[in-house]
């Protein structure tokens, strides 16, 4: 085991190929000669769809971008790069797809021989039936009932959450790059940490501070590097960008960021709890963090799951209406326009959504303000079926009708909607998060499948 | 008494995803003073909060008053899972604005 101590680690981008990494702060970090060149690439902020239709959210060339310049730097100094959930999703398409993106530069910058493994979370729905048979809970999380076979059934795709297991494993096996599947955002950077001997609760704080690069830094700027630096006893914090800088606030304040409360980061292997961290700022740069508490789990080892399942295609219609008599009735003409769709096709087999923006588009439900004044009215309409023609349909009826709505006292009797397209628009299939469970393993590896590979 | 507005005392006010069942508010202050003022008045409260979103207390999962950071901090359970069929905000990160407006008597 290599003693590093302390050991740094630079975090170029918070979602690697979201948004393309920023190139100044990444190249003054890479002349520090950082230990380790870790990214995650993944998230579930971007909604179901690209997990149940097994596609990337970013574009390829900015994932392109952001891995050439991490693996240009990293191989030219001779330090490891690991990059957590390929592709947003970490699926096993997304895996192959960046094995292939980085054996692809290799070749291109015609660089030296080097050791690539990567990993697949992939999750086959027979090894979550034979848990289910067997006897075994799949727990729901956030208030979600435990996992039945039905809903398994329904499900697409299926990813498991990987926790520092795989990644400790290609490093023993003397990996120079990782490409992980769906994984932990802070096991990325703790495991190496782990592995080289350092307290668990500073790593997997380590990995909780770097995840999202600068937005632990202010001000508030994404996607340039920061780099973290762990001893046995703290973890420092750096922003390398010349205008940023990592204070008490930001640092601290990141440890809310997209978390239900700031205190505890759950992981396969137990919870980091960061109820009594103390943050000093230690130069102008940096903060030091002390007193984070890892809590191994007592029994075996929980893996969360994520799973995405086809709710139908789907159509979206655009209109607008400007009338202040027909914005006044808009909940009537909303009830016409659906019955009419009823008429034609019936009630059930499809759903159909109108969001009035103008009223409580973005906010629905949660819209304290009730009474609007607005002058002009958007109504997005969406309509799922099980097919596109039906979808198609239901959507063209659900927006047509708008213009056609029947209200007793309307001056516009040559229609009383707006169109910018007299059609219906095609969108992606419509998704939803069926799994978000977690199984017991016997072994942490059990759901992972791990490779190694020469390039070069 | 004097008022202001938490948009005139607050750094950040943000909405935003935590996990796929859950949006999460984070009310930060620059200040010691202005969070201090803002925590005592008990304007952002669990009952407060499920009475200016009109939903019922059990809906909020968490709510943390976090010193270190200056900040307030609540979480609320989506209606359904982000992104799913009549999702109007994917990311959750546009259901703050109602607090900008809350009023929190001055000292």
């Amino acid at each position: 085991m290599v003693e590093l101590n302390p050991l740094r680690i630079i975090c170029p981008n918070g979602h690697l190929g979201f948004a393309p990494t920023k190139e100044e702060s990444f190249w003054l970090g890479a002349e520090t000669k950082p230990d380790y060149y870790c990214c995650d690439s993944g998230s579930n902020d971007i909604g179901p769809g690209p997990l149940g239709a097994d596609t990337c959210a970013s574009p390829y060339d900015w994932q392109k971008h952001d891995l050439e310049l991490m693996l240009i730097a990293s191989r030219k100094q001779g330090a490891p790069m690991i990059i957590g959930s390929a592709g947003d999703t970490g699926t096993r398409s997304r895996v192959d797809l960046y094995v292939k993106i980085i054996s692809e530069l290799a070749r291109q910058h015609g660089l030296s021989k080097f050791k690539l493994a990567y990993f697949y979370s992939d999750v086959d729905k027979k090894y979550l039936r034979s848990k289910l048979k067997a006897g075994h809970v799949i727990e729901g999380l956030d208030g979600r009932s435990n996992l039945t076979e039905e809903e398994i059934e329904k499900t697409d795709r299926i990813v498991a959450m990987a926790g520092i297991h795989p990644y400790i494993k290609a490093l023993d096996m003397a990996a120079d790059v990782i490409i992980g599947g769906r994984s932990s955002d802070s096991v990325i950077f703790a495991a190496p940490a782990i592995r080289a001997g350092f307290p668990e609760a500073l790593a997997y704080y380590l990995g909780k501070v770097l995840e999202c690069a600068s937005f632990c830094a202010e001000p508030y700027a994404a996607k340039e590097s920061v780099i973290g630096t762990i001893t046995d006893e703290d973890v420092k914090v750096t922003a390398i960008a010349p205008f940023q800088r990592c204070t008490v606030a930001s640092v601290a304040g990141h440890a809310m960021y997209e978390r239900a409360d700031p205190f505890y980061e759950y992981v396969a292997g137990g919870m980091l709890d960061m109820t009594s961290c103390v943050y000093e700022q230690f130069d102008e740069k940096t903060t030091r963090i002390t007193g984070p508490k890892f809590v191994p789990v007592s029994g075996k080892i929980k893996v969360k799951l994520e799973g995405a399942a086809k709710v139908g295609e789907r159509f979206i219609g655009i209109a607008g209406v400007r009338d202040p008599y027909t914005i006044a009735n808009i909940e009537k003409v909303i009830e016409w326009a659906r019955a009419q769709v009823e008429e034609r096709i019936g009630a059930k087999g499809y759903q159909l959504f109108y969001k009035v923006y103008g009223k409580n588009g973005v906010m629905g439900d949660l819209e304290p303000i009730r009474e609007i004044r607005s002058h002009e009215l958007c109504i997005i309409v969406e309509g799922i079926a099980p097919s596109k023609e039906m979808a198609e349909e239901v959507t063209m009826i659900g927006t047509r009708q708008i213009f056609y709505a029947r209200l007793p006292e309307v001056k516009g009797t040559a229609g009383t909607a707006a169109f910018v397209v007299d059609e219906v628009l095609p969108a992606s299939p419509a998704y939803k998060w069926s799994i978000n469970h977690v199984v017991s393993v016997d072994d942490p590896m059990e759901l992972f499948d791990l490779h190694l590979i020469e390039i070069g | 008494m004097k008022v202001k507005k938490l948009v005139e005392l607050a750094k950040t006010i943000r909405s935003k995803n935590a996990g796929p069942d859950k949006i999460t508010f984070d009310i930060i202050f620059n200040d010691k003073t202005s969070y201090e003022l803002v925590k005592h008045s008990q304007v952002i409260t669990k009952q407060s909060i499920a009475k200016l979103y009109k939903i019922p207390q059990e809906k909020i999962s968490d709510f943390v008053e976090f010193d270190p950071a200056f900040a307030i901090k609540f979480t609320i359970y989506r209606n359904f899972p982000s992104g799913s069929p009549g999702e109007t905000d994917i990311f959750g990160c546009q259901q703050y604005p109602p607090l900008l407006d809350v009023e929190v008597p001055l000292k």
